[in-house]
């Protein structure tokens, strides 16, 4: 018979340490879609989820269980995320002089017809993802969660951390940011 | 080129692609064994781990060194050690005694 998490969770907290094989296992997707939304090579992304489940493993008995435990993981990932984030500013400073053939394309044809162009296009996806690792950590965290996962504030705070109004002048920020470096790429391409 | 109007369009975009959700095979394995072996993972705990082997090496050196001077005693005595340290630091005073 199939253990419910709650008996699986009491007894790794006994010291069964196997019974936390079938957690790791049932909730490792959702870890790794969160890890690729901030990391870009898959090495990376295996870091942050074996660190995630590293630290579920060592931090279980501050589960209380009032919470899915679900939603205790998803805030360790976020957060694990985030300190990825912070020790990894690499792209940062790099300039827009690089792009792809398809991107300049895509850009070049928004900036003739706006309406016309589409969103669904891989230039599009990698034109963002290009621009994402240009924001500061908070603000790629603030953006991808509230623009892009489309999470309340609330939500935010309680991934996060951060407290509410936190939260929303750090979203505040992070829309000018992404502004700011989008009207450089404007410039740097059409100046 | 409409800044407002782009950043819209590129969050759509990024809207489009949900992220993959593929774990590499026996990931859960991989966990359960580093979980075996007690990795430990916050910075305190790795500097921990690190300071006590550090300290492990260290005491494992000092017992050698002890046991190699304890079985192979040095051939002056420590009179002749002092006697030479005491030479060396005063053979300014004596030379410019000399002088004089």
């Amino acid at each position: 018979m199939e253990r419910s998490e709650a008996e699986l969770i009491a007894a790794v907290l006994q010291g069964d340490a196997a019974s936390f094989e079938p957690l790791v296992q049932k909730y490792s997707p959702r870890v790794f879609a969160t890890a690729r939304r901030y990391a870009r090579r898959e090495s990376e992304v295996e870091d942050i989820a074996q660190e995630v489940w590293l630290k579920a493993f060592q931090k279980l008995s501050s589960f209380r269980g009032e919470a899915p435990f679900e939603h205790w993981l998803m805030r360790m990932t976020v957060r694990t995320c985030y300190d990825f984030l912070r020790g990894h500013q690499r792209n940062r400073e790099s300039p827009f002089t690089d792009l792809s053939d398809s991107e300049s394309d895509w850009l070049e044809k928004f900036a003739s017809a706006p309406e016309s162009t589409s969103e669904n296009a891989d230039a599009a996806k990698l034109l963002v993802e290009r621009i994402l690792e240009k924001l500061s950590p908070q603000a790629r965290l603030v953006i991808t969660l509230q623009e892009i996962e489309d999470r309340s504030v609330k939500e935010i705070a309680q991934l996060t951390g951060w407290s509410v109004p936190l939260v929303k002048v750090r979203a505040f920020r992070a829309r000018a940011e992404m502004r700011k470096i989008l009207s450089k790429m404007a410039k740097d391409r059409y100046l | 080129m409409n800044v407002i109007e782009l950043r819209e369009k590129l969050i759509a975009a990024a809207r489009t692609s949900a992220p993959d959700d593929r774990v590499p095979y026996a990931f859960e394995k991989r966990i359960m064994a580093l979980i075996g072996a007690g990795v430990p993972t916050d910075g305190v705990a790795l500097w921990v781990r690190g300071l006590w082997q550090a300290a492990v090496s260290c005491a494992a050196i000092a017992l050698l060194c002890g046991t190699w001077a304890f079985f192979n005693p040095a051939s002056n005595s420590s009179d002749d050690l002092s006697q030479n340290l005491e030479t060396t630091l005063l053979a300014s005073v004596d030379q410019g005694d000399q002088a004089q």
